[in-house]
């Protein structure tokens, strides 16, 4: 009943691909900050935060535009790349992973930093009277126990990412097989006459997905308190 | 063996402590707010004193003087905390393993089974701390921290959040530690029968002060 079009495979391909990259990338960064946001007190601590969460309550369309901005080819940073190191984001695939991963970062920090606000730090005190240096607790107590919420981060991120749409068309467009993801491809096809079946199949697609992350990351909550209680 | 001279400032409270023991096992003995468990963690590094020095078998590891202060790691202590604090994604045998692992010490099969026998925890190896009884979770502990070969076994409390029963059932097993294990130890309570089965030496201490040092015979 779900046939669908090489130009529908592309997209969901394309979207699969940016939403995997996008969380990978994003994954390293998001545990380093959400230690950092759980265990230490520093100076603008507070405006980090915001600022991490501030593409969740930006208008998409702005975010966006402040990547094209700083990123684009005739960004500050974006020219920089493009002239010295060769790397262009802007209406590359590249680019789309990126306001992906920007626009899913605060989703994907948030389980992490609470399950590592959730770890029992007398384990850790034990961990260092057993000789672990400070980065041995983190890999072998810390990480470990924060395992499920930071699982369930990657997931939502995941989620987040394969739906995003404002962002990722204001900073690379909408071109197809580079940066037409799944939403953009909906976007052109209800504007398009007869394009209703193919956006329908689309948005089955797209359901599915989201309703799959979320269940797995409900799953992987459930392992963290598991986890926590030594089952 | 244990050279402790040390002031600490916590809010209202202040501790100030100095004694010298060779003793085999160390009772620190005082009434629940004393300063006992500071005083502990301030010997394993985890608290730091404001003022002072501490000496473990020879090593300065806090002088404030010098501005010396080893981090816990490197103070090859073991400390058996009251709440065992068993790590919960690792079974019996890795939490008995922990410790070598972390110090990369080479494995040392003989120690590891005489310490497995002596507190009778063989059977427990392939279980998860849920699934320990608070008894069997403070022996493991005190296998943990053995295994971690230290040179000072610390203490705090270890029957404290067991009832009765089960404090008769873990103390043969810490005297057969004092007699066998050959680790000098630091043993914190506030029991008095406690401390008369296993301390050679008493620290007592009152209000952040230490009233009286001496023999098992000041516990009176």
């Amino acid at each position: 009943m779900l046939e669908l079009s090489p130009a529908e495979w592309t997209a969901i391909l394309l979207s699969l691909r940016v939403a995997v990259i996008a969380t990978l990338v994003a994954t390293p960064f998001g545990i380093a900050l959400a230690w950092l946001l759980a265990r230490k007190d520093f100076w603008g601590k507070s405006v980090l935060d915001a600022v991490v969460h501030l593409p969740l309550v930006l208008p998409p369309v702005v975010t966006g535009y402040l990547l094209l901005l700083t990123l684009g080819r005739k960004g500050l940073v974006g020219g920089f790349l493009a002239e010295y190191l060769g790397i262009v984001f802007a209406f590359r695939w590249t680019g789309a992973a990126l306001a992906c991963g920007v626009m899913s970062f605060p989703l994907l920090v948030r389980p992490m930093r609470l399950s590592i606000e959730a770890i029992d730090r007398r384990l850790e005190q034990a961990a260092e009277t057993l000789g672990a240096a400070p980065w041995k607790v983190f890999f072998t107590v810390t990480l470990p126990l924060a395992l499920p919420g930071v699982l369930a981060g990657m997931v939502l991120g995941f989620a987040k990412a394969i739906g995003e749409f404002g962002a990722t068309i204001t900073f690379v467009s909408n071109i197809p097989g580079e940066t037409q993801t799944i939403s953009s491809a909906i976007y052109s096809l209800i504007q398009t006459p007869d394009g209703d079946a193919a956006a329908g199949r689309l948005v089955i697609i797209s359901i599915v997905l989201a309703m799959g992350a979320l269940i797995a990351a409900e799953w992987f909550a459930r392992r963290a308190t598991q986890r926590l209680h030594g089952n | 063996m244990l050279r402790v001279d040390i002031e600490k400032q916590l809010g209202e409270f202040s501790l100030s402590a100095t004694f010298t023991s060779e003793g085999r096992v160390i009772g620190l003995f005082g009434a629940s707010g004393a300063g006992k468990s500071s005083l502990v963690n301030m010997i394993a590094g985890l608290l730091r004193p404001d003022r002072g020095t501490i000496v473990i078998d020879g090593e300065t590891v806090d002088d404030t003087a010098a501005g010396i202060h080893v981090p816990t790691y490197r103070r090859r202590i073991g400390y058996v905390f009251q709440d065992a604090r068993l790590f919960p994604h690792l079974n019996v045998a890795q939490n008995l393993d922990y410790g070598r692992r972390m110090n990369s010490l080479a494995p040392d099969p003989a120690q590891h089974k005489r310490i497995i026998d002596l507190l009778d925890i063989g059977a427990l190896l392939d279980r998860r701390p849920g699934k320990l009884s608070g008894g069997e979770r403070q022996r493991v502990a005190l296998g943990r921290a053995l295994l971690s070969k230290p040179r000072l076994l610390l203490l705090d409390e270890p029957l404290g959040a067991l009832d009765e029963g089960r404090k008769l059932e873990i103390l043969p097993y810490l005297v057969r530690l004092r007699d066998e294990a050959n680790v000098p130890m630091v043993y914190v309570s506030h029991d008095v029968a406690e401390l008369r089965q296993l301390a050679t030496q008493i620290v007592m201490l009152k209000q952040g002060r230490v009233t009286s040092f001496g023999g098992v015979k000041v516990l009176t």
